[in-house]
């Protein structure tokens, strides 16, 4: 039941008061969070030394509830360009359930408080890193990128690859290489992966007139890119096997998931236009989605099972 | 007619009232989990040495 009614900008307003707490919860946009405390844990793990169990929980929490803050403050922000998108339409502002005022009011708090939180209970490092994180994310990428390049995904990724960062920033309190090697691996994965999705949705994304890559620069020219950027990726997986914070299994494993990916952009580079692109796009996506997952799974599963100084020979 | 739209207003009401309520236990359980995240991390910071103190 929402009560709802339609501005004289075409926008629709919602009825106060009328939101469901499912609908406050699907403002944190709970698949991307599900993804930001994956990785994060990641680097909490995989950083050296121990953590009490209570206090990997804490961070993770205030990541998790940072990481939704921002969701929530970019469907307050976009709620009129989601509202032209089939994909985003039946989101909470757009579909009325919820004012934007009330997200706004729902979402700071939980922003402000997160980093408050991290910070009194874990370190503040870890604070400073979430909170540009949440920054980046609102101000950088959804106010001032998202409608003006198509480099947008590009810069803006930064932003989804920093859990990792700010996990072994809570585990440590410090920022080091191998956790800006796992930064790069998620900030190169970003273009192929949302350039995939782009390929099959530019006429959503044209009609919200967003300049995603296809939109602007046209497909030819975005399929090379994502080609570049996966070949780019491969080797960059592969690093923290060779620095010597993953194991041979990792460095298997990872190898042989970056030439997969590779060829699955390679699918989509030579891929003729219309039906074909498309489905090769929509492989890519899914793919893209394994190899995080599973890029980033394998290096956990090493540091759980106690793998990761195994190497050629035993 | 009239009658059917008092009804509707009625029914409208109730769902406002048990969406508010339900979003008010909602804030509640979150912030009870605060309360005893708090506590929790307190112990485990202080750890034995929460007994420990001049009196």
């Amino acid at each position: 039941m929402s009560d709802t009614s339609v501005d004289i900008s075409g926008e629709t307003t919602a009825a106060s008061g009328f939101g469901e707490v499912a609908d406050y919860f699907a403002l944190l946009k709970p698949r991307v969070m599900s993804l930001v405390v994956f990785t994060a844990l990641v680097g909490l793990v995989v950083a050296p030394g121990s953590m009490h169990p209570i206090m990997a929980f804490t961070s993770l929490l205030c990541i998790a509830i940072g990481a939704g803050a921002s969701g929530a403050l970019n469907m307050w922000y976009e709620s009129d360009i989601d509202a032209k998108m089939s994909r985003t339409a039946g989101r909470p502002i757009p579909s009325g359930r919820i004012s934007r005022q009330e997200a706004l009011a729902f979402a700071m708090p939980l922003a402000i408080g997160s980093v408050l939180v991290l910070g009194t209970l874990v370190n503040w490092v870890a604070a400073a890193l979430l909170a540009f994180t949440i920054l980046f994310y609102v101000l950088v990428y959804t106010v001032w990128l998202k409608r003006i390049t198509p480099q947008n995904i590009v810069i803006g990724g930064a932003a989804g690859a920093l859990p990792p960062v700010v996990g072994w920033a809570a585990a440590t309190g410090t920022v080091s290489l191998e956790s800006l090697v796992l930064f790069a691996i998620i900030f190169i994965w970003t273009p192929p992966h949302f350039w995939a999705l782009a390929l099959y949705r530019s006429g959503d994304y044209a009609r919200a007139g967003i300049p995603m890559m296809p939109v602007v620069a046209g497909e030819k020219s975005t399929k090379k890119q994502m080609l570049i950027y996966a070949a780019l990726l491969a080797p960059i997986g592969v690093l923290p096997w060779m620095m010597g914070f993953a194991g041979i299994i990792y460095g298997v494993l990872s190898g042989i998931l970056g030439l997969v990916f590779l060829g699955f952009a390679w699918r989509v580079f030579v891929s003729d236009t219309g039906k074909s692109t498309t489905v090769a796009a929509r492989r890519l996506f899914t793919c893209s989605l394994f190899y995080l997952f599973l890029i980033f799974a394998i290096l956990l599963g090493e540091q759980v099972f106690g793998l990761e100084t195994m190497t050629v020979g035993f | 007619m009239a009658e059917k739209q008092q009804d509707n207003e009625v029914e409208i009401e109730e769902e406002f009232f048990r969406r508010r309520r339900a979003r008010s236990y909602a804030i509640a359980a979150i912030l009870l989990g605060l309360v005893v995240l708090f506590y929790v991390v307190t112990i485990v910071k202080l750890g034995p040495g929460i007994l420990d103190r001049p009196f």
